[in-house]
């Protein structure tokens, strides 16, 4: 071989070839490794997922009836890439829409931040039987389109309303939210309210798949790996409630032209048997393509019938509030059964005067909660806070308040129902910041003692406090929830809570409820056949006219049923909340109401007692 | 004679011999997985390309077999015969073509194929190989010096009449292939300022696509990004030329100096005084200094370098606006396809389907693949010639990262150790023919990947031993064991 003087090059050659191989090499790390977009875009190229929709849980009362059920219904979806020029007009005349709907729902569909022209894409909502039989047969002319089966709720009864609550569509937040299960996808329907918001996870159901691959020109090449990836849905588990939906509605009615809440627990179990806000609203409602509309019409009415008034009305409790008062001041040894505080017409310090209404004075304890007497508790109240066992009056508040507390005051109870309210009682550093620290005496507080004051509590806490002295001494979180198909409920709705107040302490209140009924100030309410203990309460509130409050439960010994009635702005307690309250006991434990007090149940079924700037006059 | 057999046998080269096996048998798979569509079918239907693939190979493996058989000196002696009668054969295929004959039909626009009855096969490929051979034997000719401008004139002949012959044939993917053949030229001594001049070419012109309607200032829309950068470009090349070739590195910064100094004070007027300059005369202005400097060293010092420095200033601008001209003539695909890899245009229904679905197919591989058989992308027809130049999709999005860059790595391998098989042989005629082999290896690759990665325009040649088709599969393994045969011989005879 000659010199070769170019022998280097091979160097630059195989350098080359080197480089070019290099640089693609970071190339396929970039397009495979590093960039995750083309897998997205390969996905949504070859696989059409079809969603098949599981059955939703049917809901159930405590006696078996069925509440809430599925009917079908069809959303039109469209997948934009397939989709080929068709009669518009025909297509709009099948679905019953005109050609600017659907222009509108095209330009909205194609807005949605989730568009994306390979996936099926929400087209039309919710079809009915007769309109989606039109369009099946034509589905041959609409290339893309296609109908997807989904449930929607069906409801047997009027009734209940707010407590089972109704299902729409996804919202951003519960998107967003979906971060473990990715259940939803856009256009997805969920429980929005009551008890279909709560056990949702329960009643939806398990989706199910269809995996098809697709070719570059749209056409279906049958189902991925023969369907060995297919998912079949699971329905969703039944639900069981512990509404007896009879009593429910019986409470609407009694309710009806009345705004306020009933609201009844079975004091044993702690299972809620009623809960009624008035006024309510067909569920029906809220179902179907008017769902929009009707909800913004309850929205906008001045009553509020979107309000869960039990769960999130706060009244001042009123004398139902003496019961918690007697309980404490017997536990914290303020006073005995026998102690007796004077009554003259009222509780007068100075200038200072809390009225009471005529009744013989002075009055022991058992006296004290038949006549509802505010002097007593007054007193009461004073010498707790003033008592010399306490380093001072905001260390026997805090002992009041605990006490207060452990009877399920103040806080969130836990009912399996969103949205509820904690009420509102204040320790001793909101009145060191009202006052001052130190610079407060009982007597500028004295108001809690009857109920009114600063205290608040929600409809179901007062049931719950009737529930508790039923059981004199204990209750179970108020929950709506019987059965749960292949579950159990929540361990939290089957263990007793026991208050701070000792069991015996509960009896001389449990007679002076008694007495409230044969001889007090809810006699006028009475049942002859079976012993209710109630107490009456009169709420004062700045907004008008007093609310009417009873709380009640029945029979006095093995209660069945605790309730808490309230109509707002109608006067005593003993005028419209005791009769509805004696009227849903009756007929719980009854099933009936007895021809004596027949003219009672009309008169509160006939009663209006709506505001009068509905239009409506007050009887 | 049984001596000589075994020398033969033990003098081959098995490494490369493994590569091959390797690269078919992998490419085998690959096609399998383009071609299978999910549903039952056996490896040997031959109504199905994977199955015809097979009967190629078998017949590839039979060629390769021949071709070691033959005396290695046949090569030298028959390449001076085989050239000229594919050169015979293309031309026939223009005037065939042209004759509108039904044996040369129109297959997508190209008249490459040769169609006789159940046979079809495109000279073009097999035309690589007698070029190959002529070169090797044009250079190895006792004399041949490529620093004389006739013999340099002779070898591009070589090379570009087959060019011609099958861009006439529209063919004009195969016809670049032969642009790797430069190469060769480049190793057997060619200046590099050749290969430089090339590049910078093709730099020129990529700058005066992209950058060709892109105003410099929004107020002047007639001049363009692209020509300032092409001056540039040029007056920093103009200075790496005094330096490297006049030895002048003086004159090379007083060049590039007043051209910075010239472009500084344009901004500063365009900038402080917010006057609209026309920044093209300033690049004018730069060269038409470099060319009055370089006309003044010449007179000084009297080497005619620096006029040709100085005029390549205006050689430069010129082939700008004929890069430009000559785009536009281009045919409208070819635009688009340029057009697509340079950015400039980007839909990914129309012109940039291909590249677009190329790169989902193979971005969705991942590291390690969805598995062999389980590509959705390449399964569902989403990448167009999946079987035959986008074969590589499918080994990207079935065996993922790691699989292409076995395959990458295989292909490296190959053309290193064929660099290195090149490099050892004694005869002139043998390396020569080596690195052509090497050169057309290299490009296949080059262009192939490159282009369904997006980084090349598309250009539609098969990858090497991967691509479906008896034609393409055939002129490699007659490319690459021509040459195993004359490497196992390289201890027979040198000098030459």
């Amino acid at each position: 071989m000659t010199n070769d003087i170019y022998a280097n090059r091979r160097f630059v050659i195989g350098g080359l070839m080197l480089t070019v191989v290099l640089i693609y090499l970071l190339r396929l790390i970039n397009l495979q490794l590093v960039d995750d977009s083309y897998s997205d875009q390969a996905e949504s190229n070859a696989y059409l997922k079809k969603v098949q929709f599981p059955a939703r849980g049917i809901i159930r009362d405590r006696n078996g009836k069925v509440l809430v059920f599925n009917k079908l219904s069809y959303d039109v979806m469209v997948v934009p890439r397939e989709m080929k020029d068709f009669d518009t007009l025909e297509f709009c005349n099948a679905v019953r829409i005109d050609k600017q709907d659907f222009k509108e729902k095209m330009r909205e569909m194609r807005s949605k931040p989730w568009y994306s022209p390979y996936q099926p894409q929400l087209l039309i909502s919710q079809l009915n039987a007769h309109d989606y039989g039109v369009l099946q047969e034509k589905a041959f002319l609409y290339p893309g389109m296609y109908l997807q089966r989904r449930t929607l709720r069906e409801y047997n009864y009027p009734n209940a309303a707010l407590l089972l609550g109704s299902i729409g569509e996804v919202g951003r937040r519960t998107l967003k939210a979906d971060t473990i299960d990715h259940f939803y996808v856009p256009g997805d329907y969920a429980g929005q309210n009551g008890v279909e918001l709560t056990y949702e996870k329960d009643l939806r159901g398990e989706k199910g798949e269809e995996i098809f691959l697709r070719d570059a020109h749209g056409r279906i090449q049958g189902k991925y790996e023969d369907g060995k990836y297919d998912k079949s849905s699971k329905p969703g588990r039944d639900l069981q409630l512990s509404i007896d939906i009879d009593l429910q509605a019986y409470g609407e009615q009694l309710m009806k032209n009345k705004v306020g809440s009933v609201a009844a627990i079975d004091p044993a179990t702690g299972e809620i048997l009623a809960l009624v806000s008035s006024p309510t609203y067909d569920p029906s409602l809220l179902v179907g393509r008017s769902r929009s509309e009707n909800y913004e019409k309850l929205v906008n009415d001045p009553l509020k019938p979107l309000f869960d008034r039990p769960m999130m009305a706060c009244y001042p409790p009123g004398s139902t509030f003496k019961t918690v008062n007697a309980l404490i001041f017997e536990q914290e040894n303020i006073i005995s059964p026998w102690t007796a505080f004077p009554c003259t017409q009222g509780y007068h310090v100075g200038s200072f005067t809390v009225g009471c209404h005529a009744h013989s004075s002075p009055l022991t304890l058992i006296p004290s909660i038949q006549h509802s007497c505010n002097a007593y508790y007054c007193a009461g109240f004073r010498n707790m806070m003033d008592h010399k066992k306490y380093k001072n009056i905001s260390e026997a508040f805090e002992v009041w308040k605990k006490h207060v507390v452990s009877l399920g005051f103040g806080y969130k109870l836990g009912a399996d129902v969103p949205n509820e309210k904690r009420g509102y009682i204040p320790n001793s550093g909101v009145y060191d910041k009202i006052y001052g620290e130190n610079r407060w005496k009982s007597l500028m507080i004295v108001s809690n003692s009857i109920g009114q004051g600063e205290i608040l509590a929600t409809p179901l806490q007062i049931a719950n406090l009737a529930a508790t002295i039923a059981n004199r001494g204990y209750y179970t979180v108020p929950h709506l929830v019987k059965n749960i198909e292949g579950r159990s409920i929540d361990s939290c709705y089957l263990q007793r809570r026991y208050t701070t107040i000792d069991s015996a302490y509960y009896e001389p209140v449990v007679e002076g409820m008694d007495l409230v009924m044969k001889n007090g100030t809810g006699w006028g309410a009475r049942i002859d056949s079976i012993e209710v203990c109630g107490k009456t309460g009169t709420a004062q509130n700045p907004h008008g006219e007093d609310h009417s409050i009873f709380m009640a439960f029945a029979p006095k010994d093995h209660p069945k049923i605790a309730i808490c009635v309230v109509v707002e702005n109608s006067g005593f307690g003993a005028t419209w909340a005791a009769p509805i309250a004696t009227l849903m006991i009756e007929k719980y434990l009854k099933g009936y109401i007895p021809k004596r007090r027949l003219w009672m149940e009309e008169r509160m079924l006939n009663a209006n007692l709506l505001p009068k700037q509905n239009g409506v006059t007050k009887k | 004679m049984e001596s000589r057999r075994n020398s033969i046998l033990s003098n081959l080269d098995w490494v490369t011999i493994g590569i091959y096996m390797l690269l078919v048998v992998l490419g085998w798979f690959s096609i399998y997985g383009a071609v299978y569509n999910f549903e039952e079918a056996s490896f040997f239907d031959f109504s199905y390309r994977y199955g015809k693939q097979l009967v190629w190979i078998a017949c590839a493996l039979v060629i390769a077999a021949v071709l070691l058989m033959l005396d290695s000196r046949i090569y030298t002696l028959l390449a001076y015969v085989i050239f000229p009668i594919m050169m015979l054969v293309l031309l026939a295929m223009v005037v065939f073509a042209a004759l509108n004959l039904p044996f040369v039909p129109d297959i997508k626009g190209s008249h490459s194929w040769l169609v006789l009855g159940p046979v079809s096969i495109q000279p073009a490929e097999f035309a690589k190989t007698a070029t190959s051979l002529m070169l090797a034997k044009l250079m190895s000719e006792y004399g041949f010096s490529l620093s004389r401008t006739k013999h340099l004139g002779m070898a591009l002949a070589v090379i570009f009449l087959p060019v011609v012959l099958i861009v006439a044939q529209h063919e004009t993917g195969s016809a670049l292939v032969y642009f790797a053949l430069t190469l060769v030229l480049y190793r057997e001594g060619m200046s590099g300022i050749y290969l430089f001049l090339g590049f910078f070419a093709v730099v020129v012109f990529i700058l005066s696509i992209r950058f060709g309607e892109v105003p410099i200032i929004s107020m002047l829309p007639d001049e363009s990004y692209g020509l300032f950068l092409v001056m540039g470009l040029t007056i920093l090349v103009q200075m790496g030329f005094l330096k490297v070739f006049m030895q002048d590195g003086n004159s090379s910064l007083i060049v590039g100096g007043v051209s910075l100094a010239l472009f500084l004070l344009g901004y500063a007027i365009y900038k402080l005084l917010d006057y609209p300059i026309h920044f093209t005369y300033i690049g004018m202005a730069a060269l038409v200094f470099t060319l009055c400097y370089c006309i003044v060293m010449r007179v000084k010092a009297r080497l005619w370098g620096y006029l040709l420095v100085g005029l390549f200033g205006f050689v430069s601008i010129g082939f700008s606006n004929v890069a430009d001209k000559a785009f536009d003539h281009l045919m409208p695909h070819q635009q688009t396809r340029i057009k697509v890899t340079l950015g400039m245009e980007n839909d990914p229904k129309k012109a940039g389907y291909n590249v677009n679905q190329s790169m989902i197919a193979i971005g969705s591989g991942g590291w390690a693949g969805k598995g062999f058989l389980n590509g959705t992308q390449t399964k569902l027809k989403y990448v167009p010639e999946q079987d035959t130049d986008f074969i590589f999709c499918t080994v990207g999005e079935e065996h993922g990262f790691i699989g292409s860059a076995v395959v990458l790595g295989l292909f490296a391998f190959l053309l290193l150790r064929l660099v290195y098989l090149a490099e050892r042989q004694r005869s002139l005629f043998s390396r020569i023919y080596g690195y052509c082999v090497a050169s057309i290896f290299f490009f296949h690759l080059f262009i192939n990947i490159g282009m369904v990665t997006g980084l090349t325009p598309v250009i539609g040649i098969p990858l090497p031993f991967f691509s479906y088709g008896g034609s393409s599969l055939w002129s490699f393994t007659i490319l690459l064991f021509i040459f195993l045969r004359l490497d196992a011989s390289r201890t027979e005879y040198f000098g030459q």
